[in-house]
């Protein structure tokens, strides 16, 4: 059982998931269940000014999900916690006394004027909690307050208040970034810029769920409307991924730390966060699809593959991956590959056929007794025959090798690297160095 | 002129040679990993599920699901194993018709409930596949165990022990370990030697010595192994079987079932062992089942269950009734035997219809037979035991027998079903208590 304990900007938990702040966060009773299960760290739920805020008393989450349910994707209007902040502040420091070896952050969000931060900084230094989490990402009712998306949607209020934070508190400084932007760098550099410790992604996605065809109104419908509400769980990990690997891998973030948000589902997801640069990673929905017990799965999978890396902690793994993210430009142009179906394998669906005969490059022959092959004169390798096969491992690509004509193009193939930016179609290319 | 079914009384070859190895191919043909991904992705992760609770050696089946649809089954059979150190065989023999899978939500819901019994064997034979043995020894105790009988009790027993640090020694009375896994359950069940893998995969661990042909009774004593050893743990199973208490009970060709399968089991080539054409077979368990079915396998023509009271009574599940009338065996229910018929050897069991509660009806037949099995039940054997509860030996739940320092689990011991995984649970569970009343 390889060693998961993490260290994630000063703050030490036995493993790398924690629970993000959401309703699994919500109070003492949650939290202490939580640890028992196994968490390695939480982040409360987002504490607010008094009067505690209001929700709904209708359906607060809608969802989409696969033929048989499983749950793909979730979208709530939840508001920050509705309890008031004396007595999640009075729960925080109980737990965090009985679970010293455990994190715990505290979310917050409290209107843009610096006498408010300053106040409920001074708060939660009291309960003992290991750090603060900025919460600039909630994309629905808080935003209309001017809180919330509303702030992380303007990186000059993320750096005033992440500024504010520091001056005002000793505790690390998580900022939590929305994803309902265009350019995930630009709020991620003012939070470096107000000094913050690290930034957490990616809070909830705009979105609305489905429509009642009856009703006419969005879903998660209350008495007749909707509103839109922030979508997560496993559909919106890929977003999240490019989100953390655009934020790892430019040079002026370089070494800014990464709490990874979004889809965690299973122990392979948290590793390909890690992978692309997140020190540990947050779970919410997962939690809320299958219970505080599915972190037993991604504990063991962790370990599991870790051992089998060689890997002794996971700083060894964390950040592997953000090297091979490049730009496209910086793509080898001269490697090559082949679509190869396995004749062994194929049950001859006839669905790489559909694919590519009516949407890509008519790169497969049919033949009368329903014997698929590639035409390598037509294939230009896009993969999408692998997409579409049913068969795991039926359809592969296969390099071709350097000296070897591609009969598509009538070109040798090259052994050496060439991309984009010399390529003589490019009207700006440069002169290789 | 070579022997078909066809051919009277006891004969052997009375198939194809390549008809045995089809004939006794594996029953369930194990997943292959988009299988068992596939099969994985139907678990619905139940909280406190109910499958857990119906396994005596609750494993968190949910929990090693999910570990196989994430792509982990080493895990997953950890998760197996921890709970079941026999989770390989109990993947192959348990009835989870009657266990985990009856209980499965999905079985409510659809009739379908998720393969879990399919779903561990994939992951535990990944794992030992890979030979891993994934349980260390604890730093040793000096402490010393005996446990008798090396069948599911006494192995599951003694693999705990060694992994609390104790040295162990078992003692069994056959010339191989296993118990019944290597001379009762159906061949078809457990195939290509996986019996005697699982022995040496299991004592991997180390710290346990396995002495065969050790009998308590003949070559040991209670009172000899209580001295030599800081505890004693019973594992011997029911040696003994119920007789019919018939007129020609002694006539040839009639025996028990166990021995049937027993030889069965050992056999190098079964085209060598010899079947009746026509086999009747007395009981109305999983034993008779298991000699029904394998009777048929080997090319006898006719194969009759034979049990005396209604189906639903029969301690076989409708799951392993369906499956012996799919080979082509014909089950009589309500009747009882009466007189087996032949002249030195047998030649007809005559039987009287019974009405539900076993009273007789006087309506009798006659079915023809060349080859009869008994398997009307197993019985506890050997004397100096510890106190019996009813026929089997009495003990607390922890499996404490009347002797001080004496634990008993499994089928000898009063109390759970007569299983593979029930041997398993209470073998593991005497290990525990041992455990605590060795260290204090
Ligand atoms: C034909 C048949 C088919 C079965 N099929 C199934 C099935 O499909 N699924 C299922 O779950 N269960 C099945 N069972 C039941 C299952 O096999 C038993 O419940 C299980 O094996 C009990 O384990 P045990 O360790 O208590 O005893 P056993 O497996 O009987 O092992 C007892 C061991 O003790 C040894 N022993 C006995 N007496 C002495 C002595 N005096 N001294 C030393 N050693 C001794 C024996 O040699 C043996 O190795 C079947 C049983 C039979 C008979
Ligand atoms: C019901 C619900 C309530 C949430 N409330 C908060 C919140 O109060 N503060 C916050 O920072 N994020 C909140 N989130 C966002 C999550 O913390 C997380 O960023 C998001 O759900 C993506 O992770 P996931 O895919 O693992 O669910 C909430 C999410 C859900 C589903
Ligand atoms: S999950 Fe609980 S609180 Fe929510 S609707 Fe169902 S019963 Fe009510």
């Amino acid at each position: 059982m390889a060693n998961l304990e993490t260290d994630f900007i000063g703050i030490k938990s036995p493993n790398p998931f924690w629970l993000a702040s959401a309703p699994p966060t919500d109070k003492e009773y949650n939290v202490r269940r939580a640890f028992e299960a196994g968490w390695g760290g939480v982040v409360w739920k987002t504490l607010g000014e008094d009067p505690p805020i209001v929700n709904v008393n209708g359906p607060r989450y809608g969802a989409v999900w696969g033929a048989d349910r499983q749950l793909l994707g979730l979208n709530n209007i939840e508001l920050i916690t509705d309890r008031p902040l004396e007595t999640n502040l009075e729960e925080i420091a109980r737990v965090k006394r009985d679970y010293p070896d455990h994190a715990i952050v505290v979310s917050l969000m409290v209107p843009v004027n610096e006498d408010s931060w300053k106040a409920v900084l001074r708060r939660v230094e009291e309960t003992g909690a290991d750090g603060v989490e900025l919460n600039f990402g909630c994309p629905h009712g808080m935003s209309e307050r001017g809180m919330g998306s509303a702030v992380g949607q303007v990186p000059d209020y993320v750096q005033q208040v992440t500024e504010w934070c520091k001056t005002h508190s000793s505790l690390p400084v998580i900022v939590k970034l929305t994803p309902n932007i265009t350019d995930i760098r630009k709020p991620a550099q003012a939070a470096k810029d107000g000094g913050a410790d690290a930034v957490s992604l990616i809070n909830t996605i705009n979105s609305i769920t489905g429509v009642d065809l009856d009703l006419f109104a969005p879903e998660p419908t209350i008495d007749g409307q909707g509103a839109h509400g922030g979508y997560c769980g496993p559909a919106v990990k890929p977003i999240a991924l490019n989100m953390v690997a655009e934020i790892a891998r430019t040079p002026d973030l370089r070494g800014l730390p990464i709490s990874g948000i979004g889809g965690v589902t299973t122990w392979r997801d948290a590793a390909e966060f890690l992978a692309l640069g997140a020190g540990n990673v947050q779970v919410c929905t997962a939690a809320m699809t299958y219970g505080f017990k599915v972190v037993q799965e991604m504990i063991s999978g962790l370990s599991q593959y870790m051992d089998e890396k060689g890997f002794t902690s996971v700083d060894e793994l964390v950040g592997r991956a953000v090297p091979q993210v490049v730009d496209w430009k910086d793509l080898n142009l001269n490697y090559v590959t082949k679509a190869r179906i396995d004749q062994d394998l194929c049950i001859k669906c006839g669905r790489c056929y559909a694919a590519c005969e009516d949407t890509s490059h008519q790169a497969i022959s049919m033949s009368e007794d329903r014997t698929f092959e590639v035409i390598d004169a037509e294939c230009v390798a896009c993969n999408l025959c692998v997409n579409v096969c049913p068969v795991e491992g039926c359809i592969t690509m296969e390099r071709l090798a350097a000296g070897q004509v591609d009969p598509r193009t009538g070109a040798v193939v090259q052994d050496d690297y060439a991309n984009w930016t010399t390529h003589p179609n490019n009207p700006a290319k440069c002169a290789a160095e | 002129m070579k022997d078909t079914a066809l051919t009277p009384g006891i004969t052997a070859g009375r198939l194809e040679p390549r008809d045995y190895a089809e004939n006794f191919a594996d029953l369930h043909p194990p997943l292959d990993r988009h299988e068992a991904v596939v099969a994985a992705d139907r678990c619905y992760f139940c909280h406190d599920a109910p499958c857990i609770t119906a396994c005596p050696t609750e494993i968190d089946i949910p929990l090693f699901i999910r570990q196989i649809a994430t792509g982990t089954p080493e895990a997953a059979a950890e998760t197996i194993l921890d709970q079941n150190i026999l989770g390989g065989m109990c993947a192959r023999v348990c009835p989870t018709e009657t266990l985990c899978e009856e209980a499965c939500v999905r079985e409510l819901a659809e009739g379908k409930p998720v393969e879990i019994g399919r779903l561990q064997r994939y992951a535990t034979d990944t794992l030992m596949d890979r030979g891993v043995h994934p349980f260390t020894r604890a730093a040793p105790t000096g402490k010393r165990v005996a446990v008798v009988g090396a069948g599911p009790a006494g192995l599951a027993c003694a693999h705990r022990l060694a992994m609390r640090g104790h040295d162990v020694t078992i003692f069994d009375g056959h010339d191989k370990p296993g118990g019944l896994n290597e001379y009762g359950i159906a061949a078809y069940k457990t195939v290509e030697d996986f019996a005697q893998d699982e022995v040496d995969w299991l004592l991997k661990i180390g710290g346990i010595t396995v002495e065969t042909g050790k009998r308590l009774g003949r070559d040991l004593s209670l009172g000899a192994l209580k001295a030599d050893h800081d505890a004693v743990f019973l594992g011997i199973g029911l040696g003994g079987v119920n007789a019919l208490g018939l007129d020609g009970e002694d006539r040839a060709g009639l025996r028990d079932a166990v021995d049937f399968i027993a030889e069965l089991r050992q056999a190098d080539d079964l085209s060598q062992l010899p079947v009746g054409r026509d086999v009747v077979v007395i009981g109305g368990g999983m034993t008779a089942i298991d000699a029904a079915v394998q009777a048929k396998l080997l090319g006898a023509l006719n194969v009759t269950l034979v049990y005396r009271r209604g189906r639903e009574r029969m301690n076989a599940s409708v799951y392993e009734q369906d499956l012996a009338a799919s080979k082509g065996v014909t089950i009589v229910t309500n009747a009882s035997p009466v007189a087996v018929h032949g002249n030195g050897a047998v030649r007809e069991v005559e039987f009287e219809y019974t009405d539900d509660d076993l009273a007789p009806t006087g309506q009798r037949v006659r079915i023809p037979a060349d080859q009869v099995f008994r398997a009307i039940g197993q019985k506890l054997q050997g004397d100096g035991l510890p106190d019996l509860d009813g026929r089997k030996i009495r003990v607390t739940a922890a499996g404490r027998t009347s002797v001080e320092g004496v634990w008993a689990g499994g089928d000898c011991a009063a109390g759970g079903d007569d299983l593979t995984v029930t041997a398993v649970a209470e073998g593991r569970d005497a290990a525990e208590d041992i455990h605590k009343s060795l260290v204090g």
